[in-house]
């Protein structure tokens, strides 16, 4: 069985209540869950919203997408609200197809993501 | 790219994702999970679970569930009548929220799985079949646009769920060759086993002949199979060395008893009577079928010589199999380090002397050197455990003196060895 810790760690910073996790070039099974682990451990270390950067990310494929819905469950059951940042004009459209972005909201990169939420703990709604 | 162009080569790309992972996988619950994942993220799903059908006892085990939350009953009953049922409808895909669901998912599925299925969000169901079979099923929650499924999503899903069914199948022919193969590969060592047994237990019955050499075919056995694997022969090749050492002086059960165990040197005509048995031996092993087929020839030429003045046969240098060449030399070594009942022992450094004067001659240079190695880490403590210290007994060698004597000729045989590559 492969272990979904194994391999390099994902890269991600926390400003204050917001984690930014960053996203491998290819989001497959793997990369996918290493993603989803390091938002849960951010939400148990205590952040209050989720960051995930794309920005490094050519492709995302089926895999990809089902592991981002388990991000998105994870967000929502933490009730932390969740940005996808720096996602390709593709990708971006085919989280709106699939309906990942009745969800999550985008934003053009993590800086703006953090923004975004920034708004959304004064009481902007998402 | 228009959006139901990106959705269609999404779609294309998971299956082709899902071939790949079912072909690829070699583990089971990680092809299940990939499947699962790839059919999850093709239509944007939120949640799922892939089940195992097993025939016995009757139920759906849980290989793969994404987005159920923890507590999620690992298997389902599932009895025998159903499964066909579900086999039969061909791969139809169920959906529980539709208008006559209930009564339909009560009868395929039964009580316990139609009510726990919804209880999960559980919306579409899809039986996995190979082969008229109901190998698995599938169950998969709501989109996550929140849409209801479309006839050609269902269609997709069908057309996963056949994949993933073909998958499930293809692993389990794997497991049972497997198991197969772990079974025969049980029934072999068990028949190597016995058959070594038996090996040893007939060499303790030819020495049991010889009063004043019990253990001696044993001993060669050993000697025989340090030799090989010092000279870098595979397990295959030392397992058939150390047998025909076992083995290679079987023909004396032909050889009067009082000859072999005659307290003083035996005269000419009791010479030719004891020179019987190389043959002899030969004779009895020959319609035997060993693993290893070289084994005959071990007893057979156990008594030749490099040089050609050995019997039966008289071969010369490469005449010889290689097996028989250590065999020769292991009986010897056995033969001068161990009391007879016309002499005692010789003292080790007569040993190598003995060596030294014969390689080439009597035994093979290079069989020589590779007992000399063997012997010399034993010494270095270079190995353990130390088996050749063992059988000559712990006060035999001794280091200091031994020691140079076989640096000495080993670098002398080596030296030999180098000539005669360079053509000196």
């Amino acid at each position: 069985m492969v272990n979904a810790t194994a391999g390099p760690p994902v890269r991600s910073e926390r400003t204050g209540d917001v984690a930014v996790v960053h996203a491998a070039d290819y989001l497959n099974r793997l990369s996918g869950e290493r993603i989803e682990r390091a938002c849960r451990e951010h939400l148990r270390a205590g952040c209050r919203a989720l960051v995930v950067d794309f920005s490094e990310t050519s492709v995302v494929n089926s895999i990809g997408v089902s592991i981002l819905m388990g991000v998105i469950d994870t967000a929502e059951r933490a009730q932390a609200p969740l940005v996808f940042a720096g996602a390709s004009g593709q990708a971006a459209q085919l989280f709106e197809l699939l309906g990942l972005t009745r969800h999550v909201s985008l934003a053009p990169d993590s800086r703006a993501g953090v923004a975004l939420l920034a708004q959304y703990a004064q009481g902007v709604a998402p | 790219m228009s959006g139901e162009t990106i959705r269609l080569l999404h779609a294309f790309s998971a299956l082709a994702d899902l071939s790949e992972q079912i072909a690829e996988t070699r583990d089971f619950g990680e092809m299940a999970r990939s499947a699962l994942h790839v059919i999850l993220g093709a239509l944007g799903l939120r949640r799922g679970a892939v089940a195992e059908y097993e025939q016995e006892p009757g139920a759906l085990r849980l290989v793969a569930a994404w987005g159920l939350g923890e507590d999620v009953p690992a298997s389902f009953a599932f009895d025998a009548g159903r499964a066909e049922l579900l086999a039969a409808a061909g791969g139809d895909v169920l959906q529980l929220d539709a208008a006559d669901a209930p009564d339909l998912s009560r009868r395929t599925l039964g009580y316990e799985l139609s009510v726990a299925l919804p209880a999960l969000r559980l919306r579409l169901v899809a039986p996995l079949v190979a082969h008229g079979e109901l190998v698995g099923l599938l169950a998969l929650g709501d989109k996550a646009t929140e849409e209801a499924f479309t006839p050609d999503e269902r269609e997709v899903v069908r057309t996963m769920a056949r994949h993933v069914g073909v998958g499930i199948h293809n692993h389990r022919l794997l497991r049972e060759v497997e198991a197969r193969a772990g079974e025969n590969r049980q029934l072999y060592d068990n028949l190597r086993s016995i058959y070594r047994d038996t090996v040893r237990a007939f060499a303790a019955a030819i020495d049991c002949k010889d009063k004043y050499t019990q253990g001696h075919s044993e001993r060669v056995g050993k000697y025989s199979e340090i030799i090989a694997r010092e000279l870098g022969w595979s397990e295959e090749q030392i397992e058939g060395v150390a047998v025909g050492g076992y083995l290679h002086d079987v023909g004396k059960l032909v050889v009067e008893r009082d000859i072999i165990n005659a307290p003083y040197r035996i005269d000419a005509k009791q010479s030719v009577e004891l020179n019987r048995h190389p043959a002899a031996g030969y004779e009895i092993l020959a319609p035997i079928r060993h693993p290893d087929a070289d084994i005959p020839l071990m007893a057979r030429y156990h008594h030749e010589r490099i040089d050609g003045r050995g019997y039966p046969d008289g071969l010369t240098g490469e005449q010889i199999p290689p097996a028989a060449k250590i065999v020769a030399l292991a009986d010897s070594f056995d033969a001068m380090t161990t009391d007879r009942t016309y002499r005692r022992r010789k003292e080790f450094p007569e040993v190598v002397a003995d060596l030294r004067r014969n390689a080439g001659k009597q035994f093979d240079a290079g069989v020589v050197l590779a007992l000399c190695r063997a012997l010399l880490k034993e010494l270095n403590g270079d190995a353990r455990p130390r088996p050749i210290t063992r059988l000559l007994g712990r006060d035999y060698l001794e280091p200091d003196s031994a020691r140079p004597l076989l640096l000495e000729l080993i670098a002398d045989l080596e030296a030999a060895a180098h000539a005669t590559a360079s053509g000196v």
